[in-house]
């Protein structure tokens, strides 16, 4: 890294109607760095991007480029002077090759203005070769895994000739280990002088890849402190304006009182002779790397999936749900891995998302009561201290953190006795964080038994009484919550030594 | 934006008017536009003449506003008609089979097909486009293959009253099914957990699956009433033309499909009211009347029609976006 700046954003400023989404904004990049963009959700990092993308423009405040003011005035200024970014949602056409995508809108042409495939696959190829990507770019991209995919978004941006890349939350759909293919990619792109601004909420990741952070708090600047100089708890402190002691909440109450019993289940290929209990009170932690079977297991259980063999008893008594429907009915609950696909509906309200699950119990004959409703809606708002304008905006428009704890009423509102929870916390910020660790601490002292899937190993050994590793479709470890250690999971899950 | 009103129950009705805004002012802009073209538009005998006009396509757009709220779209509504009238007419006139018994088997029929519309959608996951333009060939064919393509008249006075009679000698019976139709209608998709249910897999299936919905019986349900209206719609039409005509219901799903469009319905489903309907309903019968009354002559109307229904949902669109784009300033941060 040199000490060279290549960009500068001065007193950033950018208002929308009466919300003030950035307030004199000070943030500076240099040469060959990675530096982390920092903040709860709403701090006003993707307005700040969006700012520096040309998509936004702001109201006070300038922007330099090694050294020189630059006027913003729409996406392509921010493509000519280099800048490019990656989106959180990957934005290729999957139908078309690599290649094709790579050069989509400025296709190489021959002589008789055909296109020069030759040409273009020669040079794409090139291109992912340097970055460490070793792919037939004649292949369609949809017939590629996230990562590589991710890394051909990549690709396509840097062949723009990019100085500045942005990267929104690049980690978020990737197992581990294509994270670390990820971070090989970034060190290259290091080496070739290209800056980043990397935004995560993986605090690990941050220590691991990047060389200083700026937070952001609503809409202000915090501060910028260089990695290898700060911690968790003081980045934290600064995201959040006031120092999380309790991050992780958890009175371990667990009971002997045996909610459910799976016996050896198993189904051909996805998982084998799965067997586990989970009691009153407990919070029963699975872990393992992505696509080891553990949502697979989980949606069998709960009757979305089926298995071939084995039992399932539910209080003592064998059951075999059929459907979500039979499961919810016996008070089974599960928080579903992917909230937008699976866990709302986004274009509807806040209350109806809530309370969907859990209609025979808010109706009067066969109508349902809208005092019943609101009732039940104004429970959970309060309870879980939901932050929405009303119960009846569409629940796109809130935060992360806030649409969670949305599907979380969901299924509390079916009074379950066993909870699953598949990746809780995923892509929520913070401060939700831990109060949805609160909250799920809460449940389990009222005597809830809950079982947590979490790829997130620090969550997993902070929240759970005990913990499965699971690895290709098999329990390969169990630890109590005095043995769980970051090390010994790691080692069950990728069955290294 | 429309399904804001869906929880509040008070002011159900400011929460209707605003949902349909654009919409609304088209059919206000249309409304005063022939009041000044013709003195004839504001008159309560030809107020009546539209509602009446306007009710065969309620019965079928009642229907369609279900099941592209669910996401699918039935196209097979139109050729029900024809099938359930001719077969109707056909059971009492030609096999001399008593009313009643006739008119249940009619509606039977015409449901029947729209179960099958649905088990398969629900079943195989065939698009809904695909199965209805199945069915609408296969329907609008048994009609051809009964009647051998020749209408059949009916002289009863009984089942001329169907579709004919008056209520208190002054409202179209057609109007009043209308009116309790609309009703039934509004309840079943704000007040019953069905209601609940279609609008939670239209906005996204695999989430209502997970939270215990059961998604296929609402799928086949959806389609069996869509069927079941368009059958009712079937047997009121012929009794109105006292026969029973294969060719009869032409074109209708597209009517149905206009004015639910018109009434702000997202094809892409989830989101809509049974009063934008109503009112996507009502513009689409004004039009045609107002046409009529002004005497454009009726191979312009197709084309005027087409023309003012296309810029009425234009201007429609152009509000969405327009409010849109404020509304997601004032919220962003």
């Amino acid at each position: 890294m040199e000490d060279k700046v290549i960009l500068q954003m001065e007193g950033i400023s950018k208002r929308f109607g009466a919300t003030q989404a950035l307030d004199e904004i000070n943030f500076e990049l240099r040469l060959g760095e990675v530096h982390a963009l920092l903040g709860e959700n709403g701090a006003g990092k993707s307005t700040l991007i969006k700012v520096l993308g040309g998509i936004h423009k702001p109201d006070e405040g300038i922007i330099k480029i090694n050294g020189q003011e630059i006027e913003m005035n729409g996406i392509q200024d921010a493509r000519n002077s280099g800048i490019g970014i990656i989106h959180q949602e990957i934005v290729l056409v999957p139908y078309l090759t690599v290649t094709e995508n790579i050069f989509l809108g400025r296709e190489i042409l021959t002589p008789l203005r055909t296109r020069d495939l030759r040409k273009m696959n020669e040079l794409a190829l090139d291109m992912t070769e340097r970055l460490g990507l070793h792919i037939d770019v004649t292949t369609k991209v949809g017939n590629l895994s996230i990562a590589q995919q991710q890394m051909v978004e990549i690709v396509k941006a840097i062949s723009f000739n990019v100085k500045i890349l942005v990267m929104d939350e690049p980690t978020s759909s990737l197992s581990d280990e294509e994270v670390g293919k990820l971070f090989e990619t970034m060190d290259r792109l290091k080496k070739e002088h290209v800056s980043i601004i990397y935004i995560s909420h993986r605090m690990e990741e941050l220590f691991a890849v990047t060389d200083r952070v700026t937070v952001m708090r609503d809409g202000t600047y915090v501060g910028t402190v260089n990695t290898k100089e700060t911690n968790v708890d003081s980045l934290v402190g600064m995201m959040v304006g006031r120092s999380l002691t309790n991050y992780y909440t958890r009175d371990y109450n667990m009971t002997d009182q045996e909610v459910l019993r799976v016996e050896d289940i198993t189904r051909a290929g996805v998982f084998q002779n799965v067997s586990f209990s989970v009691h009153k009170g407990e919070i029963l932690g699975f872990s393992g790397l992505v696509g080891a079977g553990r949502s697979e297991i989980m949606q069998a259980i709960f009757g979305n999936d089926s298995f071939e063999s084995g039992k399932v008893f539910l209080s003592g008594k064998e059951v075999k749900f059929k459907s979500s429907m039979e499961a919810i009915q016996s008070g089974v609950a599960m928080v579903p891995e992917d909230r937008k696909k699976q866990g709302l509906t986004l274009i509807n309200s806040v209350g109806f998302n809530m309370t969907l699950a859990s209609l025979g119990s808010v109706m009067k004959g066969p109508l349902l009561s809208e005092t019943k409703r609101s009732r039940v809606i104004g429970k959970y708002i309060d309870e879980l201290n939901i932050k929405t304008a009303s119960a009846d905006i569409a629940v796109s428009s809130l935060s992360g953190g806030n649409q969670q704890k949305v599907v979380l009423a969901k299924w509390l509102a079916t009074n379950p006795r066993l909870l699953i929870l598949d990746e809780p916390t995923r892509g929520v910020d913070v401060g939700a964080k831990a109060e949805i660790y609160a909250i799920i601490n809460r449940l389990a002292g009222q005597g809830m038994a809950i079982i947590m899937i979490s790829s997130e190993l620090p969550e997993i050994i902070n929240m759970c009484d005990n913990v499965c590793v699971v690895r290709e479709g098999k329990i390969v470890g169990r630890l109590g919550h005095e043995e769980l250690n970051q090390e010994e999971i790691m080692r069950f899950a990728t069955g290294g030594e | 934006m429309g399904n804001k009103t869906r929880v509040k129950s008070s002011n159900q009705f400011i929460g209707m008017l605003k949902s349909n805004t654009g919409i609304l002012c088209v059919m206000i802009l249309i409304g005063i536009t022939l009041s000044f073209m013709t003195p004839n538009f504001l008159t309560a005998g030809n107020i009546i003449s539209v509602l009446r006009q306007i009710s065969n396509n309620i019965f079928l757009a009642l229907g369609m506003t279900l099941v592209i709220i669910l996401g699918g779209i039935d196209l097979s509504v139109g050729s029900i008609v024809a099938m359930s009238g001719t077969l109707t007419v056909g059971f009492i006139v030609t096999n001399g089979v008593p009313m009643m018994p006739a008119i249940l088997a009619g509606l039977t029929l015409g449901t029947m097909v729209g179960l099958f519309n649905g088990f398969i959608v629900a079943r195989f996951r065939v698009p809904a486009f695909i199965v209805t333009l199945s069915t609408m060939n296969m329907a609008k064919g048994i009609a051809y293959i009964y009647s051998g393509g020749r209408s059949t008249r009916i002289t009863s006075d009984a089942y001329a009253m169907i579709g004919t009679g008056y209520l208190f000698g002054v409202v179209p019976l057609p109007v009043v099914y209308m009116i309790i139709l609309i009703i039934i209608f509004v309840i079943l998709l704000n007040k019953t957990r069905f209601g609940t249910y279609v609008y939670a897999v239209g906005g996204n299936r695999e989430s209502a699956r997970l939270s215990g919905v059961p998604i296929k019986k609402v799928e086949i349900l959806v389609f069996t009433i869509s069927g079941f209206l368009a059958a009712f719609a079937g047997i009121v039409l012929s009794s109105r033309m006292y026969s029973g005509q294969p060719k009869a219901g032409d074109g209708y799903e597209m009517d149905a499909i206009a004015a639910c469009v018109l009434g702000g319905i997202s094809m892409a489903g989830g989101t809509g009211h049974v009063s934008g309907t109503v009112i996507g309903a009502v513009v689409i019968g004004i039009i045609s009347n107002g046409l009529n009354l002004i005497g454009v002559s009726s191979f312009w109307q197709l084309l005027v029609k087409g023309l003012i229904i296309l810029v009425a949902v234009i201007i429609d669109s152009q509000k969405n976006i327009i409010s849109e784009r404020f509304g997601k300033k004032k919220s962003s941060k």
